[in-house]
Order: structure tokens, then C-alpha cells, then sequence
């Protein structure tokens, strides 16, 4: 809660006058059933036509104060409500920019698209909610009870009856519903988890013949579903018939105990009218005080989401020495070992030590988890080092500011990605100032001029979230140009070319050479084919360098090596 | 293909009567408890007024009484007064428990009904309807349709049915008091409609707007952080952040004027009746000092007026949740509307087994039994032609045989074909021209279900459900024991690295598969294949997520599944079907090369090509 007060601060003013507004609106109102008494009781005894007359302008009076008071609480509410929910859409939006690669792995990108957009809009909804009833329902409670013991101590004394009563009972109707919520909405969750895995995998259960199988399934949950909302809706139903029954009595009992009054004199119907009005409103904004817990408590879990992000600690950030240095391309790792999580047993990388001079091109081959990824990224300090260090132009990655090193590394991903947009907006991510002549040259390079001047709209042709457009080897090489046209010292193409026949992707590569011929290359990949020409060839295997040379010197020495051409390569005939 | 922009619609309902038809084709079902819970709100309703009615005659009688009457029978009188009051509550109370009950029930197990019938009728679409229509479009007609429905059959339906009873027995009870100070009353109500129509009109401006809005910060939110780790490569942060500032100030602008305008709605309403109440306390005091309106009378009066703006408000705030609700029972309409899997002919052949053989089971023009001929795999395309769409042909004129146990490969790009090969095989979708047969038999005369119990499948996307490793497997055929599981398993080089799972077989995996790497799925997938033990086999793309190296080693396994079925093989990697009977290269719906490995090297064709990747696949 208290990580939520800074965002609320700059509508402090709003609040404030949102307060003050509510408490006119509430005071114009609770005067009405007096006034009214008054006419009814003094009014009419008295035959005093103008003091009726003046009663009720006061009364219309009131009310037209109260529809101003309103519409300013209306909107100063407002303005602090979605102020506040968009301070926090943002506080936590530049939070997640400040995430390092394994925070944003520890929560997955998909859990914090959804605190960043279900969760806030929740909590803006709740925010206004809150605002208005929150403030309300006390100032009613509060002023209600004033004018009811002024008016009648004897007969206030109902209320000492009637609020425990109620509040008691409301209690207890939310402490047994509140689990028997949790249990439905874990049913919803299920029930829509399976539907969405049936959707995806409708060929999967059509070519096994399994829709009976499915449908039977899913009629379990579909019951079980009906039955824990109908449990959990019969408690909670209980609510208005509880207030009924309580407002009621009290009603009753005004009636017999003031009723007595009035035949005593001491009090007359009038008065006893607003009695139960005042009554009324007493129990009606403890009710509403209830909803509200209610409503906020089912906040409470997006609330929990959402400074679970704000709590998190960026694991991975600029050390107080840190500077900006040009940087040349020379790369060395000593002694790394690596993994993601600290408490795992097992290193993902073991003792790597390799160096590379500016210019070189280093390839990485091995299987599937051999650690190839990690490796790489490891370099522009996307993860930390557990054990040894990370050297570029001998200087640890740490010492660097994090702009300054990234700013010069070229990175481009296996899991990539295009924006929505169009290819030039995409392209010029490498870099914002690149001219035209610069992006397409970068095009050219990575082979992707041709396809894109295909397209009638060419680099403005639209990219839609995701690049899903586009095919997998012209994402693959919009994503190599990308990055190329930031023209780095040191460029990392992590299986980058998987979806680009081998053609193409010799023709990359030799751009590499003539565009790049500065830049250190680290190249990681499934083919041969693609390594061959490397200049050094590092061969991993469950985390540990087990072979490096060029492939000449490899096909000699390295058995993995040999073991992974061959698997590529035709032996014999063997159909 | 040509990318371009599209504009996101927002939708009302297009049929209403239809769409509100087909609402009450599923409450019809609950009739009796509908009907029911209609004499539960009337009751209250009527012991609500009744206990406001009451209240005059204790007054006018007891309290304030025009002729001496002994305090003794005054107290009495309220005695029994407040006894019968007492009663009208009581019953008050009780019904309006059993009307909120009653229609819970009802409409919940309607709900239930209606996702039941979703579903099902889901399971029983084509996949050329899946193909078509985004799972997140479907899922939201099961999610928001279905929620946003549910809560207005729960509270739209009785609030506004009762407000329509309580306003017409607030009326007849104020006529019964005084014409005047009804009249005076009926004069407010357009005031109300109309302030409230007006409110109503431009807070849902403002709220489409917001929606819109909010809709373009989740979208931008959504697309940054799914890329989140490129935005950080490219140190885009702060440019992303800026960004994200216009959008998200936007939003708060329009969400501002919504809500100042939906917040308006209660004070506005509830003071024009602060009005309306003043005006008839003063009216209504002028009338009782000339005698037109008891004390009494004056008092019920002011009550029903407190009574009367209520539903007013609360119907007009039901408009917008019943609109939606409407739109969206129409879109489950449209859903229910769409035609089923076309159904098998009467007397479509089945698939019978005896023992470990498998037979099809024919049946003459009578129904009865005829013929049985033993499934062997020997399936062929006899000038086939297809297109998804009329205007596009894929499929032109293939015609191929597969001899039983045989294995066939088809090799080309992306849209060549292949896997429209074995949509048709399956009968995902139909053929427009040609037969394709299995061991003589025109597959549309054969039952769907037999027809794919007949083929053993294994798809490129590795989908998985949540559940555990065993049931996965299992899926492939229910009755599978678990030796059986762990053979098949073992047979596509599954079980060493499922044994070392934390659990297991018994290990759960999520439907999404979080927990195993994209070859391990795919190993699964293959074991769910062995274990249905079908005559026919069908890999797509089966490995494609598996690394050179462990593909050598599945390869044995691989073979083994093979031996004596008849296989189809898609794939991409050229190693995987090297050892094919016959390989089919396909290039723009038609199979322009065809032979075993060598003949195709041999031809210095396309293949050759592809071989020595002098072109591109994909």
C-alpha cells in the first residue's frame, strides 16, 4: 500500500476538494428529512403558509447546492482516479524498462503484459470507486448519527441494536463467501485454460477422435463451474435480504417505541418520519461500506501483482565506476562459468576461456542446451558472470555504463522480434539519425533490399505486431539489417539465419566482410555450413568448451565436431 | 502479400430480436423457476409498497388520530399496527431472498447450458472454421460474451422487470392519496428521463472513446513487453517510455471525461428527486393545512416519492450492460450458427478391429453389413484438386499412390502444398475434384472418426494438454496401458529424459509446455503416435525442433514406428527423408519431381537444388 502513496501524491488538491465537495453534498442532503419534518410538523400545526413556503425554497435550495457539489466531486474525483492509475501505469512501465533480462525471465513476459494492463485497469476502477464511496458512506454514517441523537437519544438507542446487528451479519456473509469466491474464480481460471488449450489444439483432438473424450471433459468443469458460483452467489445473496430484515425492525421500532413518544407528545410523526430516514441512511452507507470491502478486497490480489513488480529489485545495474569507452572489439572470457538461477546445483556454462581479436569471426556450434545462447549474451552483459570475468578491450563488461556497452554491441536474438510499424521505423531502432541511403545500404547487406522493394509500399510497408506478415527468413534478415545499421565493433547473430536458405545466407555473410570488416562476429548455428568459413570455430558441449579451431583443424581433432557434420552431411547411401 | 493497417470495430447488436430469441431459447428451459421468481419480485414488491401504505392508517389513526380516541386503544391499535407491519416485512423479506435465489438458479444453469452448447457445438466445427477465425476471437465469446451475458441475465432481467412493478404500484399507491401531488410527481419524470438519457448519451461517447483508448496503451504495453528483450539490446527504453507517455496521456484525458460524466449520474438523479420531494413536502403541507391530504396521507406520500426515482435511475443504468449483453449473445449466436463437420453418408464404412487386425466394415444400401476389407494402408490421390478459397487453387491435379507400408516424403516450399496433402487425407477439409482412396475405398464413404482412428498423426505445432506426461501419451489411445505408454515412449527415444523429470511420467506439464524444450515436445507428440498403434502414419514436420544430432538418434526408433505402415512425411530438413520409398518435390500445388533419393540427385532437378541449397525453403 505504502508503494502506492507517491502516485497518488500529485492529486493531493483533488482529493482535497473531492473531500470538501462530498461533505457539501452529504450535508445538503442529511438536512432534507429535518426540513421536511418541519413542514410536516410545525408547518402544518401551525397553518403557517409562508414558513412552509420558506422550508421548502431552503430544501430546493439544497438540493441545487448538492447537484453542484456533485458534479465537482464528480470531477475532481475523477481526475485523482485515473491520475493516479496512470501514474502507476507509468511508474510501473519504466519500472520494466529498468528490468534486466532475468527479471523480466522471472516473471515472464506474459504475466507482466497482464500486470501492466488487466491488473492497473482493475486498480483504476477500484481507485474511483473507492473515492467516491469511501469518502461517502463515513460522512453519511458519521452525520446520519449526529442528527439521529439530537433529535431523539431515547430512540437512537435502536441503533446500538441495529448496527452491531448488521454489521455482524455482513461479516460473517463475507467471511464465508470470500473463499468460496477464491474457488470459483480458480474454476473460471481452469475452465478458460482448457477451452483455450482445445482451441489450439483442435487437430490434435479431431485426428485422435477425441471430441466425446473432450466434451466430456469439459462437462465436468462446466459443472463444477456452475456449482461453485452457485455456492459462493448464495452466500452473498443474503446481503439485501439481511439489511431488509434489519432496516426493517428498526423501522418497527421506531414506530412502536416513537409511536409511544407521540402519544405521549413527546415527539410528533414528522419527526419520527426522519427518524427513519436518518435511519436509513446510517444503515444504507454501512452497506455500502461493505460492498466497498468487498470490491477492494478483490483488488487486493491485482494490488499484489502490481507492487510485486514495483518491489522487484533490478539485479542488474550500473556499478559506480562504471564509464564510457569507445570500444574496439577485442573479447575475451576467463575462467566464465554461468548459470541462471544462483540456488541450481549445475553451472548452464563451465570454466569457458577463449579470446578474440578485433575483426575475427568466432562461430559457436553445439546441441540444443549446450549453452550456446548464454554464452553470447553474456558479452553485452544481458546476464551476469556467476564465476570469472567478461573482457572487451580488457576491460570487464562491468566497467562499462550499460549504454555505452549495448550502444556498441550489435545483438541479434534467437527468439527476435519487429514492432509494429513500418520497415523503416524498424530498421532505424540500429539507429535513429540513419539516413535513408544508410538504411538501405544496411538492407542490402542483410539481403532484405530485394524482398522489400517487392512490397508496393517498399520501407513503408506496415508491419504488424509481431512481423506476422512477413515470413520467417524476411523477419530473420529485417532483424540482421537492424542491427547492422547500428554499425557495431561487435556484432552477435544468435541462429539468426536458421529461415534463410544457404545462398542468401553466404551472401550475408560475405557483406559481413566487406561492410563489417572491423567488427568482431559471434555467430552461433545449426549448420555447417554456416560455420565453416569462421575463423574460429568453438564447439560446446553441456556448458564446456570441447573443441576450437577452424573446421579443417576440427574435422582432425574433434569427434563432436565430426559427429555433428556428419549428421548433416550424406555418409553413404544409406536409403 | 500486401501488410496494411486495420481499424478495430466496435459492434452493437446487428439482429436484436433474433439475438434476445436466442437468449430465451435458453431461459425457456427454466421456465418454471423464471415464473416463480416473477411472483417472488411482485410479492415483495407488493409488501414493500404495503408497508409503506400501512403506515397511514397507524398515523392517521393511533398517532395523530382527528377524534379523541383513549390512550389505552391508541396503544393497542399501534400494537397490532406494527404487528401486521411486522408480517408484510417478514414476507418481504422471504421473497425477495427466494426471487434472488430462484433466479440465480435459473440463470446460472442457463449459462451452464449455453457454454455446454458452445462447446460442444465447438468440438463439432471443421478445422476450415479454426483455420478462419483467430482463437482469441473464439475465446473471447467464451470468456466476455459468456460473463457479460451472465451478469446481465442476473441482474438486468430482475431489475428491470421489477422496476416496472414498483413504478406502477408506486403510482397507484400516490393516486390513492392525493392526483395532485401525483401529477406533480408524473411532471418530474421527464426531467429524469431526460437528464438521464443525456448523461447516459455522453458518458458512453466518452466511455467508447476511453475504451478505445485504453485498448491502444494495453496494445503498445503488450507488443514492448512481449519484445522486451530487443527493446533492451537496441537501449530503447527511454525512447519506448516516451512513447508510451503520449498514449497513456491520451488515456487520461478521455478516462477523466468518462468517468466525470458516469459520476455525474447519481447526484444528478438522486437531487432531481431531492426536488421533487421538497416540491410535494411544500405543495403537499399547503394541501394538508386546507385540509385535501392527511398528515398521514402527506407522510406515505413523502416516502413513495423517496421510492420513485429508483428505478428509474436503476433501469436507464441497465441500458448500456444490456446492449452488450445483447452484442454479445449475438456473437455466440453467429458461433452456433456456423454449419457442422458435414456429416458421413448413411452407410459410410466403419473401422472394425479383431484382435491386432483391423478391418473396414462396409455396409450395403439396406445398412446391413456387407463386405469387410482389411485395412492396409494402400492409399491413393487420383487427380486431386484443392483450394481453401474457390479463386486459389493449391492442389492441382495430384495424383499419387502409397503401396502399404510404404514411405512416402513430400519435400518443398512453404505454400507448395504439403501439408494440404494431408488436410485432405484427414478430411480436415474435403476435395474439390479427383478421389483419394484407402485400400479401395473413396474416403468420404468412409465414417470421419473411423477414418482418423485409421492414421496416426503427428503435427509440427507440438501441442500438449495440461496434464501429466502419462495422460499425454495416453491421449493417443485411452485405453493404452501403461507398459504400452512406456514402450511407445521408448520407441520415440522419449523415456530416458522423462524418467528424469522431477516426477516422471506422473510429472505435470502445462498446456503450453513451459517446462520442456520444444524437442522434447515433439518427442512426446511422436509417443502419442506410437501408442495409438494405427495402420497409417502421418509426421509433419515431426522433428523439425530436434537438433541434428538427437534426430540420428530418434531416427532408429523412428524406423521402427514405420515398419509396416504406411508413412507420410513432411519435412523440411532434406536428412529426414532421404531414406524415403518415393520422394515428391512440390512447387506451386503440383509434384514436378518424383523418384527415391539418388534417382532425384541423379536428375540434377529441383531436389539437387534444394540438396545442395543452392535455393531457398520457406
Amino acid at each position: 500500500m505504502k508503494l502506492l502513496v507517491p502516485y497518488l501524491k500529485p492529486y493531493r488538491k483533488s482529493v482535497t476538494i473531492a473531500i470538501l465537495f462530498m461533505l457539501f453534498d452529504v450535508i445538503c442532503e442529511i438536512l432534507q428529512p429535518i426540513l421536511m419534518a418541519n413542514i410536516v410538523g410545525k408547518g402544518i400545526e401551525s397553518q403557517n403558509i409562508p414558513y412552509i413556503l420558506g422550508t421548502g425554497a431552503a430544501m430546493l435550495l439544497l438540493a441545487c447546492f448538492a447537484i453542484f457539489s456533485g458534479f465537482g466531486n464528480a470531477k475532481h474525483s475523477a481526475t485523482a482516479g485515473v491520475g493516479f492509475a496512470a501514474n502507476l501505469r507509468k511508474g510501473l512501465f519504466t519500472k520494466v524498462q529498468q528490468f534486466s533480462f532475468k527479471n523480466i525471465d522471472d516473471f515472464s513476459t506474459a504475466s507482466l503484459a497482464t500486470r501492466l494492463t488487466n491488473d492497473v485497469t482493475l486498480l483504476q476502477n477500484s481507485a474511483i470507486m473507492g473515492l467516491r464511496i469511501l469518502i461517502r458512506a463515513p460522512l453519511m454514517f458519521l452525520f446520519g448519527l449526529v442528527m439521529a441523537l439530537r433529535m431523539n437519544p431515547e430512540l437512537a438507542t435502536i441503533l446500538l441494536v441495529a448496527i452491531p446487528v448488521l454489521l455482524v451479519a455482513l461479516g460473517l456473509i463475507i467471511r464465508t463467501a470470500f473463499p468460496l469466491f477464491n474457488q470459483m474464480q480458480e474454476r473460471i481460471d481452469g475452465l478458460n485454460g482448457s477451452v483455450q488449450e482445445n482451441l489450439t489444439n483442435v487437430r490434435v483432438v479431431k485426428s485422435f477422435v477425441r471430441q466425446q473424450f473432450e466434451k466430456q471433459k469439459f462437462r465436468t468443469s462446466n459443472d463444477g463451474l456452475t456449482d461453485a458460483s452457485l455456492r459462493a452467489m448464495n452466500v452473498v445473496i443474503l446481503n439485501m435480504p439481511v439489511l431488509m430484515l434489519v432496516m426493517n425492525l428498526s423501522t418497527l421500532s421506531v414506530v412502536w417505541f416513537g409511536g409511544q413518544q407521540v402519544i405521549g407528545g413527546a415527539l410528533d410523526v414528522a419527526q419520527m418520519t426522519a427518524f427513519i430516514n436518518y435511519i436509513f441512511h446510517i444503515l444504507m452507507s454501512l452497506m455500502m461500506l461493505s460492498m466497498m470491502f468487498v470490491l477492494l478486497s478483490r483488488a487486493s490480489a491485482s494490488l499484489k501483482r502490481v507492487t510485486e513488480v514495483l518491489r522487484t529489485e533490478v539485479d542488474l545495474t550500473d556499478s559506480i565506476h562504471a564509464g564510457e569507452y569507445l570500444v574496439k572489439g577485442e573479447v575475451k572470457f576467463e575462467g566464465v562459468s554461468f548459470k541462471y538461477d544462483p540456488s541450481h546445483p549445475k553451472n548452464i556454462l563451465e570454466d569457458i576461456s577463449f579470446e578474440a581479436k578485433p575483426g575475427e569471426v568466432v562461430a559457436i556450434i553445439g546441441g540444443t542446451g549446450a549453452g550456446k545462447s548464454s554464452l553470447i549474451q553474456l558479452i553485452p552483459r544481458l546476464y551476469d558472470v556467476t564465476g570469472g570475468r567478461v573482457l572487451v578491450d580488457g576491460r570487464d563488461v562491468r566497467d562499462y555504463s550499460l549504454d555505452s556497452l549495448r550502444g556498441q554491441i550489435g545483438v541479434v536474438l534467437q527468439k527476435n522480434t519487429l514492432f509494429s510499424g513500418t520497415i523503416r521505423d524498424n530498421l532505424k531502432w540500429g539507429n535513429s539519425q540513419a539516413t535513408d541511403e544508410e538504411v538501405i545500404a544496411a538492407a542490402k547487406a542483410a539481403q532484405a533490399h530485394e524482398f522489400v522493394s517487392g512490397f508496393p509500399d517498399g520501407y513503408d510497408t506496415w508491419v504488424e505486431q509481431g512481423g506476422v506478415n512477413l515470413s520467417g527468413g524476411q523477419k530473420q534478415r529485417l532483424c540482421i539489417a537492424r542491427a547492422m545499421l547500428k554499425k557495431p565493433p561487435i556484432l552477435i547473430l544468435d541462429d539468426s539465419t536458421s529461415a534463410v536458405d544457404t545462398a542468401t545466407e553466404s551472401k550475408i555473410r560475405e557483406s559481413f566482410h566487406t561492410m563489417l570488416a572491423h567488427t568482431t562476429t559471434f555467430l552461433i548455428a545449426q549448420r555447417i555450413s554456416s560455420v565453416r568459413d569462421a575463423d574460429r570455430i568453438i564447439v560446446l558441449d553441456d556448458g564446456r568448451i570441447v573443441a576450437t579451431g577452424t573446421h579443417d583443424e576440427l574435422m582432425q581433432t574433434s569427434e563432436e565436431y565430426q559427429e555433428i557434420y556428419y549428421s548433416q552431411q550424406e555418409k553413404e547411401a544409406d536409403a | 502479400m500486401a501488410p496494411h493497417k486495420k481499424p478495430a470495430a466496435i459492434r452493437k447488436p446487428k439482429n436484436f430480436g433474433a439475438s434476445v430469441a436466442f437468449v430465451w431459447s435458453y431461459l425457456r428451459r427454466k421456465k418454471g423457476m423464471l415464473f416463480l421468481a416473477a411472483v417472488m419480485v411482485i410479492v415483495n414488491i407488493g409488501a414493500s409498497l404495503a408497508g409503506t401504505a400501512m403506515l397511514q392508517p397507524i398515523i392517521d389513526n393511533f398517532l395523530q388520530p382527528v377524534e379523541q380516541i383513549p390512550v389505552a386503544a391508541r396503544l393497542s391499535g399501534l400494537l397490532k399496527g406494527v404487528i401486521t407491519l411486522l408480517c408484510i416485512y417478514l414476507a418481504g423479506v422471504c421473497a425477495s431472498y427466494l426471487q434472488t435465489r430462484l433466479m440465480l438458479s435459473a440463470t446460472q444453469r442457463s449459462i451452464n447450458d449455453l457454454r455446454r452448447e458452445l462447446f460442444d457445438h465447438l468440438q463439432d466445427l471443421s478445422v476450415r472454421y479454426y483455420d478462419t477465425h483467430t482463437h482469441g476471437e473464439m475465446m473471447s465469446r467464451f470468456s466476455n460474451d459468456v460473463d457479460t451475458l451472465n451478469d446481465a441475465l442476473a441482474n438486468s432481467l430482475t431489475s428491470l422487470f421489477s422496476s416496472v412493478i414498483t413504478l406502477s404500484g408506486i403510482l397507484f399507491l400516490m393516486l390513492r392519496q392525493s392526483w395532485v401531488l401525483t401529477l406533480l410527481t408524473l411532471a418530474m419524470t421527464p426531467v429524469m428521463f431526460l437528464a438521464a438519457g443525456n448523461l447516459m448519451k455522453r458518458s458512453s461517447k466518452y466511455f467508447v472513446a476511453q475504451q478505445a483508448n485504453l485498448g491502444k496503451v494495453n496494445g503498445y504495453v503488450e507488443e514492448i513487453i512481449t519484445g522486451q528483450k530487443v527493446v533492451k539490446v537496441f537501449c530503447h527504453e527511454q525512447d519506448a517510455v516516451a512513447e508510451f507517455d503520449e498514449y497513456n496521456e491520451a488515456l487520461r484525458q478521455t478516462a477523466t471525461t468518462a468517468l466525470t460524466y458516469s459520476g455525474l449520474m447519481m447526484p444528478v438523479m438522486m437531487n432531481i428527486s431531492t426536488i421533487n420531494y421538497a416540491l410535494v413536502a411544500m405543495i403537499g403541507g399547503l394541501l394538508a393545512i386546507f385540509g385535501y391530504l392527511s398528515v398521514g396521507g402527506l407522510v406515505v406520500f413523502l416516502q413513495l416519492t423517496r421510492q420513485f426515482s429508483r428505478p428509474i435511475t436503476e433501469a436507464s443504468s441497465q441500458y448500456n450492460a444490456v446492449i452488450t449483453a445483447i452484442a454479445g449473445a449475438e456473437r455466440i449466436y453467429e458461433v452456433m450458427l456456423e454449419p457442422a463437420e458435414e456429416p458421413d453418408p448413411p452407410h459410410a464404412a466403419t473401422l472394425v478391429q479383431e484382435g491386432h487386425d483391423f478391418f473396414w466394415q462396409r455396409y450395403g444400401e439396406d445398412g446391413k453389413p456387407s463386405e469387410r476389407v482389411p485395412v492396409a494402408g494402400d492409399v491413393r490421390f487420383e487427380e486431386v484438386s484443392f483450394g481453401y478459397v474457390p479463386e486459389k487453387q493449391i492442389l492441382k491435379q495430384i495424383s499419387l499412390y502409397a503401396k502399404p507400408g510404404q514411405k512416402i516424403a513430400f519435400v518443398g516450399s512453404t505454400g507448395a502444398g504439403k501439408t494440404t496433402i494431408i488436410n485432405l487425407l484427414t478430411r480436415f477439409y474435403d476435395i474439390d475434384q479427383g478421389r483419394i482412396t484407402v485400400d479401395g475405398i473413396d474416403i468420404r464413404d468412409i465414417r470421419k472418426d473411423s477414418l482418423r482412428d485409421a492414421m496416426s498423426v503427428v503435427l509440427q505445432d507440438t501441442h500438449l494438454f495440461t496434464g501429466t506426461v502419462r495422460e499425454n501419451i495416453r491421449y493417443g489411445r485411452l485405453s493404452a496401458t501403461d507398459e504400452e505408454v512406456e514402450q511407445a515412449a521408448r520407441l520415440a527415444s522419449a523415456h530416458s529424459f522423462i524418467t528424469r523429470l522431477p516426477h516422471g511420467y506422473d510429472t505435470v506439464i502445462e498446456g503450453d509446455g513451459a517446462n520442456l524444450s520444444q524437442g522434447q515436445r515433439q518427442l512426446l507428440n511422436i509417443a502419442r503416435a506410437a501408442v495409438a498403434d494405427a495402420p497409417i502414419l502421418i509426421l509433419d514436420e515431426a522433428t523439425s525442433s530436434v537438433d541434428t544430432r538427437t534426430e540420428r538418434h530418434i531416427e532408429h526408433g523412428l524406423d521402427r514406428l514405420m515398419k509396416g505402415r504406411t508413412t507420410f512425411v513432411i519435412a523440411h530438413r532434406l536428412s529426414t527423408v532421404r531414406n524415403s520409398k518415393a520422394i515428391m518435390v512440390m512447387e506451386h500445388g503440383q509434384i514436378i519431381e518424383r523418384g527415391t533419393h539418388h534417382d532425384l540427385l541423379d536428375q540434377r532437378g529441383r531436389y539437387y537444388q534444394l540438396y545442395t541449397g543452392a535455393v531457398e525453403l520457406d
